[in-house]
């Protein structure tokens, strides 16, 4: 499935009933160079919405919300020693965790590439 | 991110070149500011430290003041030893209030027949007004340089590179200033700065601005910097930023900053809180700014609370981020003087959760200043 993404620019892509979470390439260069991003646990269980992680840029600590309820099955452990890739590579080699969705219709309400690209353009 | 609507920002003599360099920019202290350019801010503050950075700081206030005894009339307001100083040498200070806090901190350098000052952005209308209120009926006249930049080149790499541009300003001794030229332009060059790098600070009259930073930025060492990495070198060296790290409630005891109150100054008093200051040199003071190097990669940010190791509340951090050349998060704040020597653990609280640390020496990174 293509990746939806949220007005707090996290990206979801999902597939089957398991989807991979980060943030925007479009965020990661409005926070700058990102030195610590703090992830959830696996295992642990989130609302659509809920604060789930933080990434901490040399600006400032952003919080990061779930695009759908679940529960973390993985998080990408690479970000521990290099934070970087979620400058170099925010919607691929940066992702920040699995989610196992609870409700796969919450994911309806989510914006696409386009209609998100639609959306930071009337920001900047 | 966030750009501040309905209110005009001012722009610097710099602003079409920050512009054309492609900076982020950000409204700070009423200006729009390049916070960053494309490299990013861990570049642009590692270029600081392994060759020259480019600063814009023309949105500080560059004031001269003329007078009789003018050197008298502003020790009068600075705990500072302003009569002290050498012609063309210059010394860092602090406006004091009665209560013995700081209304900001400043650069004065002593010229033949004057003074120049050089004061935060955020506060140079309160300051020029508390000069012309108590110094005016002295006799001295204040003159604001509204129609000068102020550039800032930092880093190693900073003399070799301004000495192809402004000769002789390699010569010049760490916080000692000269009138020189650029080509057909005159400057007024300091060895001074807010990096912990060697470095210069340069003013120059706001028409030849934008020119004279094109010709520094063409040398092969040098590269722009923004607001973001002058915040985090001047964190890693320790140095203080008004409204975070000092303010009206805090004094220059409490600051750490009893080194730039000279002994005549402490026996003889005679600026505004002198009372205050005397007394906590003699007696310590109520609370201590120290360096803090928290564990881990978490960085304890400004309004981080700080705890001993039982949990017991001990102070507060009031700068704290990355600190690119120390590798890790670093921060400053204030601390009881029970928890402020050197080694002592503690716990910051991000996020609701316990991170250990320790207070630490500052400054983070060893400074580089120009030997004399």
């Amino acid at each position: 499935m293509a990746k939806k993404y949220t007005k707090e620019h996290e990206w979801i892509e999902v597939a089957g009933t398991v989807g991979t979470v980060g943030i925007s390439d479009y965020a990661q260069e409005q926070l700058g160079d990102v030195v610590f991003v703090e992830l959830p646990k696996v295992g642990a269980t989130v609302a659509k919405n809920g604060q789930i992680a933080v990434v901490e840029s040399v600006k400032a600590a952003s919080e990061i919300y779930a695009p759908v309820s679940g529960t973390v099955a993985a998080v990408n452990e690479a970000l521990a020693k290099e934070p970087a890739l979620v400058n170099q590579s925010a919607e691929d080699k940066g992702w920040f965790f699995k989610i196992a969705l609870s409700d796969p219709g919450e994911l309806a309400g989510l914006m696409d590439a386009a209609a998100y690209k639609k959306f930071t353009e009337g920001k900047s | 991110m966030t750009q501040t609507q309905g209110e005009t920002l001012k722009t610097t003599p710099l602003h079409a070149l920050h512009k054309a360099l492609g900076a982020r920019m950000v409204p700070f202290a009423g200006y729009e500011m390049p916070v960053q350019y494309p490299a990013g801010i861990l570049k642009e503050h590692e270029q600081c430290r392994a060759r020259a950075a480019l600063f814009d700081v023309s949105h500080m206030g560059q004031a001269v003041l003329r007078g009789p005894n003018v050197e008298a009339a502003l020790e009068t307001l600075v705990p500072g030893d302003i009569e002290g100083l050498g012609v063309d040498r210059m010394r860092y200070t602090q406006f004091t209030n009665e209560a013995g806090g700081i209304l900001d901190d400043l650069m004065v350098t002593r010229r033949a027949d004057r003074l120049f000052l050089v004061v935060n952005a955020a506060r140079k209308a309160l300051d020029f007004a508390h000069l012309e209120r108590h110094l005016a009926p002295r006799g001295c006249a204040l003159e604001i340089l509204a129609a000068r930049a102020l550039l800032a080149l930092q880093g190693p790499a900073a003399a070799a590179a301004i000495a192809r541009i402004v000769p002789g300003a390699e010569r010049l001794e760490f916080m000692a200033g000269a009138d020189l030229r650029a080509g057909d332009v005159p400057v007024y060059v300091s060895r001074s700065g807010y990096t912990g790098e060697d470095g210069f600070e340069i003013s120059v009259a706001a028409e030849s601005a934008d020119a004279f930073a094109r010709r520094l930025l063409s040398e092969a060492e040098v590269a722009p910097a923004g607001l973001g990495a002058r915040d985090s070198l001047r964190l890693e060296a320790g140095l203080c930023l008004y409204g975070h790290d000092i303010d009206e409630t805090t004094s220059p005891i409490e600051a750490g900053l009893a080194w730039s109150i000279a002994r005549r100054r402490r026996e003889q008093g005679g600026f505004p809180g002198a009372a205050r200051i005397r007394r906590e040199l003699a007696e310590g003071a109520a609370r201590r700014r120290v360096g803090l190097r928290p564990e881990g990669r978490v960085p304890a940010r400004e309004g981080t609370e700080i705890t001993d190791e039982s949990g017991k509340p001990v102070g507060t951090v009031t700068s704290g981020g990355f600190g690119a050349t120390a590798g890790g998060p670093v921060a400053m704040g204030y601390v009881a003087p029970e928890a402020a020597k050197p080694g002592t653990r503690v716990n910051f609280l991000v996020r609701g959760e316990a991170r250990p640390g320790a207070v630490v020496k500052m400054p983070f990174v060893p400074y580089r200043y120009a030997k004399g």
